[in-house]
């Protein structure tokens, strides 16, 4: 009895030990970590030599050219007076100057408009992220009362009357009707035409040591140091930007009725008063600058970064305070003008 | 007496022990990026969230299954949740929403 009762409890005992001893293991279980770091070299910032485009809207030159017209026909908006080109100029930067967008009747908008420039590369759309390609973006300010206030119905008996439309539809698009999901292909296929990719930064990295001047030089790597200016953090390779969203302390946070920004698609805390971070690729062209147009030149950007913005609420944890002296407040400023491309001119369509 | 006692301690260990196999699974953040796409729970298992990345990450879910939002944080740390519930959870960085992994909490 007393070695059945010895062996009972050994047994027990050593299951107790194995079972402890398995779910311990289990608990410490590592998942693999099988996504690679991008490498860390010059070379990430050079950007793909075609933007992505999804499945189904291959960009092809009749694509793009009936994009091109759709995009500069103001005739697409109620008053036949607003095109697309209206606010994304692109004699301004593909924006239009202003702190804030004017739309239907000139009335101002909440938020300045952004540019067209390298969207194309964007895995997601709007200062606020609600639009998740160009795609989906194109038609956004036909739509909406306060812009363009187009009338679709009107609008598409005339595009599907008009024999230029027409051809150009049954060209770029054959056997697709002429609708609001095939003018929102072709205008987003003319979008992905507007690149910027060959500044003189993009020279330097490809090996033109001659490219930069020296201060810009002396500004990338301010730019792209961890422990000084790290603007990198957030305006990261290739397109200058993280697609992501950020607060970064505007004093018009503090405002009443102050824009909560994604808070709208993502109500968390961390997005009240964030906005996409937006690319650096031609940003001397696009003041100007944040999404309340509050900044006039790159300098006064710079100098709010340094003082790691001014409403601290809320403001993103990725920023802080930068110690900066003037010179090298300069030097970043030279260097954000070396993201400049000399692109051809830009020739407008004779509209059908 | 002293096999007796430890008779006794064997069965409630096992009895506890048997009862709450419950799982923590590790996920790294790493390059922008969760270093899986889906994973597999159960109910009751739980998820620890490592930010091995040189700036904050965020980590959150509005999914039915679970909500959840555990806020922002820094290189070298990490922060848990726990699956209460089956379903399928989408799990995103509100910083950077190109980060999007599935959690899926089978019973």
């Amino acid at each position: 009895m007393k070695k059945r009762m010895n062996r009972a409890t050994g047994f027990l005992t050593f299951t107790a030990i194995i079972i402890t001893g398995l779910i311990t293991a289990c608990s410490t279980q590592t998942a693999n970590l099988n996504k690679a770091e991008s490498p860390n070299d010059l070379h990430q910032w050079l950007l793909p030599a075609t933007p992505p485009h999804p499945e189904g809207n291959a960009p092809t030159p009749e694509r793009v050219e009936l994009g091109k017209m759709l995009f500069f026909d103001p005739r697409l908006s109620r008053d036949k007076n607003m095109s697309c080109a209206t606010c994304h100029n692109p004699s301004l930067g593909w924006a239009d100057g202003l702190p804030k967008g004017r739309g239907f009747k000139s009335n101002e908008l909440g938020r300045a408009t952004p540019t067209v420039i390298n969207t194309a590369y964007n895995s997601i759309q709007m200062w606020d992220g609600r639009k998740k390609d160009l795609e989906d973006q194109a038609m956004g300010p036909l739509q909406a009362d306060v812009e363009m206030n187009t009338d679709f119905e009107h609008l598409f008996v005339w595009l599907n009357e008009n024999s230029g439309y027409k051809a150009a539809f049954a060209k770029a698009y054959p056997g697709e009707p002429i609708a609001p999901e095939t003018a929102a292909k072709a205008i987003a296929s003319f979008e992905r035409t507007v690149i910027s990719n060959n500044s003189p930064f993009d020279a330097w990295i490809k090996g033109d040591k001659f490219a930069m001047t020296k201060q810009q030089i002396r500004g990338f790597k301010l730019f792209s140091d961890k422990e000084k200016a790290d603007c990198a953090v957030c305006h990261s390779a290739p397109n200058f930007t993280d697609d992501g969203f950020h607060n970064i302390g505007l004093a018009s946070f503090g405002e009443k009725d102050t824009d909560l920004g994604r808070f709208h698609q993502r109500p968390l805390r961390l997005m009240k008063g964030a906005f996409k971070t937006p690319t650096l690729r031609d940003i001397a062209l696009t003041a100007p600058y944040f999404h309340d147009g509050s900044s006039n030149t790159l300098m006064d950007v710079v100098e709010h970064y340094a003082n790691g913005g001014e409403n601290k609420t809320n403001l993103s944890p990725n920023l802080s305070k930068i110690k900066l002296n003037q010179q090298e407040k300069e030097d970043l400023v030279a260097f954000l003008g070396a993201l400049t491309s000399k692109n051809d001119l830009m020739t407008l369509p004779l509209l059908p | 007496m002293k096999k007796r006692s430890l008779l006794l301690f064997s069965i409630v260990t096992l009895l506890t022990t048997t009862h709450v196999i419950a799982e923590t699974k590790e996920v790294s953040q790493k390059g922008k990026a969760f270093s899986q796409d889906k994973l597999t729970v159960k109910v009751g298992d739980s998820v620890n969230f490592r930010n091995d990345d040189p700036f904050f990450h965020n980590v959150f879910s509005l999914s039915d299954a679970s909500m959840f939002d555990l806020g922002s944080y820094p290189k070298g740390e990490s922060k848990s949740v726990t699956f209460d519930q089956a379903g399928t959870v989408e799990v995103e960085c509100a910083i950077h929403p190109s980060m999007q992994m599935v959690v899926e909490v089978t019973p």
